[in-house]
């Protein structure tokens, strides 16, 4: 006994720096990430002003009250429809942008040239949703913007393409490609540069053309990078981040462009719903963390490697 | 120059031509906007301005820098934006570089303490109420504070770290090093382009963010640049402040519009292309599976 106290002070001595670096990381953690898991309770309980999570009441129907009102709220279906509808149009349209433009920019020979056409369509990334929203307006604007100037100039009516539902989502889905395919290309274009340039000889030397060797070599060099991107993907299809959906939305176009996170927003921190949205976010997590481990789970299977 | 000969030289003007497409559809419509804001009002409403200013002047702009507002939105986004990028690159520093020694204790318990807050978040509305409970609605503090740590980033951060040889580290620790020293003196000098990287997405990050001001934030004297513009897009609290601001007008409105995004877009349209190199690596590192 006396000698393992011992060994863990010699233990302490040697290492207690580490540990005090990370203390502040570990605190935050628990803090801010760990904490506010208490509050999920809410979402079973009836939410009372100036009470602790643990002394509210529970809800009616065994605590299910709230999930039941949410499944029963035509805004939250509306919601959830364009929440999972959206996402599979970004996976659709998003998720091959960033491969073509990789495969393409691999073809340039002249390093100067690649190099700038690569910083211009980093650019998009950097911007934020506000101001990409305000550039929307700007050029999409029905009669006023750039895009609709020129069509007008062709001869055909203005498009509305903030103003309809149906043309909204197009821009929603052809902004985000705008803006992500850039930076999506960086990870492919590292695969591609993995890729052993022997092989592209011995294929040169088999008579293989261009289009030969991005099929049979530069496509499947890269297949593992493209299938856990693809994972990652297909775990967030319930996932809504906040920033662009509510940046682009307008009033014209509510039913197609509210989803899950400006729901809550407004429901729960504009609307004072605590108890409702926070079953709403709840359920959304849950989902969201079956569907990620259903498809590592699957790829897996496949024989590709998962994400961890 | 490529050296195939000349039938794949015919070949890649083809995917130059794609390239050129690609940047043009990258670059349009900020070079429409700069060219809107520099615009007169009466082209404007014309609907004639494309990509080059018609009826040059500067007056949106100088209404634009001539409100205190903006000018204090400004300087209060650079003072947060550094201070965000300073404190969470510390934050991520401490966290990462004692998880990279194999023999720590409880590494694995702080791993998976570290990876669970990856899979799942408490949810906007936790989150609000642990705000609400800090006393942090309405603190400058809940701009800085909850986001300081970014978990992909320390991922990042000590895959880097893992690159650096052992071999230095233990010959510092037989020469009588302390691991503070050796996270001072050989860790963070050998992480200059990590730490750009970082620095850059922190930066980025915090100057892009809106969400957090709009969800905890209703003194309008700490809303960041961002929360400001977005009231501006959309005309919110426009009414009083339009008879000053010339917002009134259809033409200058627009302009208006133009300038600010511009304002608020050339800071990071300045910096990032030095840091390409540097962001180009910090992405392929986070892709590395440990």
């Amino acid at each position: 006994m006396e000698k393992k106290k011992n060994r863990s002070f010699i233990y302490l001595k040697k290492y207690w720096q580490l540990y005090l670096l990370l203390l502040l990381p570990m605190v935050y953690l628990l803090v801010f990430k760990y904490s506010p898991m208490s509050y999920i309770l809410i979402a079973f309980k009836e939410y009372k002003l100036n009470m602790s999570v643990f002394e509210m009441p529970w809800a009616a129907q065994n605590g299910m009250k709230y999930f039941i009102k949410a499944f029963k709220n035509r805004d939250f279906i509306v919601a959830l429809r364009n929440t999972i509808s959206l996402n599979l149009l970004d996976l659709i349209a998003g998720f091959p942008a960033p491969i073509i433009f990789a495969l393409i920019l691999n073809e340039i020979p002249f390093k100067k040239f690649k190099k700038t056409v690569q910083t211009v369509a980093y650019m998009p990334h950097f911007l934020s949703w506000v101001i990409i929203s305000g550039l929307c307006l700007q050029l999409f604007a029905p009669s006023s913007g750039l895009v609709n100037m020129v069509i007008n100039n062709l001869g055909f009516d203005s498009v509305p393409f903030l103003n309809s539902p149906n043309h909204w989502v197009a821009t929603y889905i052809l902004t985000g490609v705008w803006q992500s395919f850039g930076w999506g290309s960086i990870i492919y274009l590292a695969a591609i540069a993995g890729i052993s340039p022997e092989l592209y000889e011995a294929a040169s030397v088999d008579g293989a053309g261009r289009f030969k060797k991005m099929w049979h070599i530069t496509l499947p060099g890269i297949r593992p990078t493209i299938v856990v991107l693809l994972i990652m993907n297909l775990g967030n299809i319930l996932g809504s981040g906040f920033d662009r959906p509510f940046a682009m939305q307008n009033p014209l176009v509510m039913e197609v462009a509210e989803v899950l996170s400006t729901f809550v927003y407004k429901n729960g921190i504009k609307g004072l719903q605590f108890s409702l949205t926070t079953a709403v976010g709840l359920f959304q997590s849950v989902v969201c963390l079956f569907f990620l481990l259903l498809s590592n789970w699957l790829s897996r299977r496949l024989g590709e490697r998962g994400i961890w | 120059m490529n050296v195939k000969g000349k039938s794949t030289q015919m070949g890649d003007w083809i995917f130059v031509i794609l390239c050129v497409f690609v940047g043009l559809i990258c670059v349009i419509p900020m070079i429409n906007l700069l060219a809107r804001s520099l615009s007169s009002s009466e082209y404007l409403v014309k609907h004639s301005v494309y990509l080059i200013p018609k009826g040059l002047n500067f007056e949106a702009y100088t209404t634009v820098l001539k409100d205190s507002k903006n000018i204090r939105a400004f300087v209060w986004t650079v003072f947060l934006t550094v201070v965000c990028t300073l404190v969470s690159l510390t934050m991520t520093a401490i966290c990462a570089y004692p998880l990279i020694f194999q023999d720590l204790k409880f590494r694995n318990t702080f791993n998976i303490l570290i990876t669970i807050t990856m899979f799942f978040n408490a949810g906007t509305i936790p989150n609000y109420l642990l705000m609400k409970q800090l006393n942090l609605l309405n603190s400058p503090l809940v701009l800085i504070v909850p986001a300081c740590l970014s978990v992909y980033n320390m991922i990042i951060m000590r895959s880097f770290f893992y690159g650096i040889p052992e071999s230095l580290r233990e010959s510092a620790q037989i020469d009588g090093a302390s691991y503070f020293t050796i996270l001072l003196n050989i860790y963070l000098p050998l992480s200059k382009p990590v730490f750009a990287t970082l620095a850059l997405f922190y930066a980025v990050g915090r100057w892009n963010g809106y969400s957090d001001a709009l969800m905890y934030i209703t003194n309008k004297d700490y809303y960041p640049l961002q929360m400001l513009l977005y009231n501006i897009l959309n005309n919110i609290n426009n009414v009083e402040v339009a008879a000053q601001e010339g917002f009134s007008t259809p033409g200058l409105a627009e302009s208006l519009k133009a300038a600010v995004v511009m304002f608020s877009t050339v800071p990071i349209l300045l910096i990032y292309p030095w840091l390409q190199k540097y962001f180009i690596a910090g992405v392929t590192l986070g892709a590395v599976k440990e």
